[in-house]
């Protein structure tokens, strides 16, 4: 008896042992070479396979973000926080390509139901999709425009698109976690990734000459070019009929906010930011005076420098520039600017 | 001459998945795909000819020389099948990563495949011979790629059919895989054993 227990467990642990080798043997013959990174990055994700990035578990997502098929911030589980985690370890500057800045969608379109009429009343399915193959690509006047039907809505996983009761699809920048999913969703391609924080935008996607524009919709962009000019950041350029912002350049002056004639070009213009001098830091250089690209600062060397608060625009160029970083640029100012127009 | 009727009966007439219901679990989650089913079925096949083998060789120089075949079979041949399973996982996934992706969970299954233990056990039980053994092993796993093959043929056909909505999904499935066994019982009058 003792000895039938002992063949048995001799005889499976040399089975056992001989499997062992043979498979030891196996796997460094077939070893498949995997990329480091999608293991660093699996191990940093939350772990719950719950699907909602859109791929099968989290191993699908870290190889595809590895691949560079979905973006950093895609797994709306971790976040922004693990966002970071992942262009940490992929090398990437703080996130999805833009600036340094978390990058998140925005619907580029504010004519809604007053701005821009409806040809003709849509009562069929409830969205944007199936709206879109209607003639003249919807009912909406204009074929680029937001529908406002909310196919976006539905696709978003972080429920940060909502409908305003004008017809216009809202992202709350906030809550938006940057995985374009309403970018690919969106039929008329109208809504964008912008940095996260950027306040001035070009509120319009339609293409076509001005006067088209103009019979359409009442905040178009009718390719003026007053932007343009009023830029001194050489920021904005009309492109295609349509302006468009250089984020890396702009400087969020709203110099072109004020310029539009079509209130296209968004901005919060009562509460755009303005330098202060810190006295006490301030050494008295005009290096901030001879930089300002608005004269709004005046003041010789060795004397107290003063900025201009009726012309300063915010745009801080002084605050870069200044070597002892002594000028800070606060929020909001208390409006002064007479020529200033209502905030669309 | 019987070797040959040995391998037509288990593929068709006791078709372990059939006839002898063995397997059911890869038979209905990897079958939505003709081309993944039937790798599916050609990775089964090639893990169960070579437990065949390794088996009876367990059986026959240490199991039964030692008279432990009553109670040690099941652990020994779980072994031998998991260890080949893993084997040929690895083999996949060097080889051809999309159909390891394809296959997903399925493949590490193959290790709990009732069809596969089912096999070595009734080699033992019927006291197959070594090349017995073998054909056995390879026509059972013929019989499994014949089904789920033919499961995922009619699977695919009925994607587009109009199935009423409460038999969509699983009990379609289930009434398919049916009807499949009873058509394969007719093969039963083909030979006489």
């Amino acid at each position: 008896m003792d000895n039938t227990v002992l063949i048995a467990v001799v005889s499976m642990g040399a089975i056992g042992v001989f499997f062992a080798a043979f498979l030891a043997f196996a796997s460094t013959k077939f070893a498949v070479e995997e990329d480091p990174r999608v293991e660093a990055v699996q191990s940093i994700l939350p772990g719950a396979n719950c699907g909602a990035c859109g791929q099968a578990g989290c191993s699908n997502f870290a190889a595809a973000v590895v691949a560079g098929e979905v973006p950093v911030y895609g797994c709306p589980v971790g976040g922004s926080e693990t966002g970071d985690k992942i262009a940490e370890i992929l090398g990437m500057e703080g996130s999805g390509g833009s600036g340094g800045k978390k990058a998140v969608a925005k619907v580029m379109c504010n004519g809604d139901d007053e701005k821009c009429k409806n040809k003709y009343r849509y009562i069929g399915v409830q969205d944007c999709v199936a709206a879109s193959r209607m003639a003249g690509g919807g009912p909406k006047a204009c074929e680029y425009g937001c529908l406002g039907l909310g196919t976006c809505v539905g696709v978003c996983p972080v429920d940060a698109i909502t409908i305003s009761e004008d017809g216009l699809a809202v992202i709350d920048e906030e809550k938006c976690i940057g995985c374009e999913k309403c970018v690919a969703a969106c039929p008329k391609n109208v809504i964008r990734m912008v940095p996260y924080g950027q306040q001035v935008h070009v509120m319009c996607n339609n293409p076509e000459p001005g006067k088209i524009v103009r019979k359409k919709c009442e905040v178009g962009c009718i390719a003026c070019k007053k932007c343009e000019k009023a830029c001194k950041f050489d920021a904005i350029h009309v492109e295609g009929n349509l302006a468009k912002i250089d984020y890396e350049k702009c400087t969020e002056c709203m110099e072109c906010v004020k310029a539009c004639p079509t209130y296209t070009i968004v901005g919060d213009l009562e509460n755009r930011k303005i330098a202060r001098i810190l006295e006490d830091k301030c050494i008295k250089c005009t290096i901030c005076k001879k930089n300002c690209p608005f004269e709004a600062i005046e003041g010789e060397v060795k004397q107290p420098h003063r900025v201009l608060e009726d012309i300063c625009v915010g745009c801080g160029v002084c605050y870069e520039k200044c070597p002892k970083d002594a000028i800070e640029m606060i929020g909001s100012k208390v409006e002064k600017n007479k020529n200033s127009k209502e905030v669309v | 001459m019987e070797l040959l009727l040995l391998f037509i009966s288990t593929v068709l007439i006791n078709n372990f998945v059939l006839s002898r219901f063995l397997g059911i679990c890869p038979f209905l989650g990897v079958s939505k795909k003709l081309e993944v089913a039937f790798s599916m079925g050609l990775a089964a096949t090639f893990v169960m000819t070579l437990s065949a083998i390794a088996t009876w060789l367990i059986q026959h120089y240490i199991l039964m020389p030692f008279g432990m075949e009553r109670f040690l079979q099941y652990v020994a041949f779980i072994l031998v099948i998991a260890s080949l399973v893993q084997f040929v996982e690895m083999f996949l996934k060097k080889n051809s990563p999309a159909l390891y992706q394809s296959l997903g969970i399925f493949l590490p299954l193959i290790t709990t495949n009732c069809a596969i233990l089912g096999l070595a056990l009734l080699s033992a039980l019927n006291g197959y011979g070594l090349v017995t053994s073998t054909v056995f092993g390879f026509g059972a796993g013929v019989g499994f790629t014949l089904a789920i093959s033919a499961m995922a043929g009619l699977r695919e056909a009925m994607e587009f059919g109009d199935v009423p909505v409460p038999f969509k999904g699983v009990p379609i499935t289930l009434i398919t895989a049916a009807i499949m066994s009873m058509a394969f019982l007719g093969f039963s009058g083909l030979i006489a054993m």
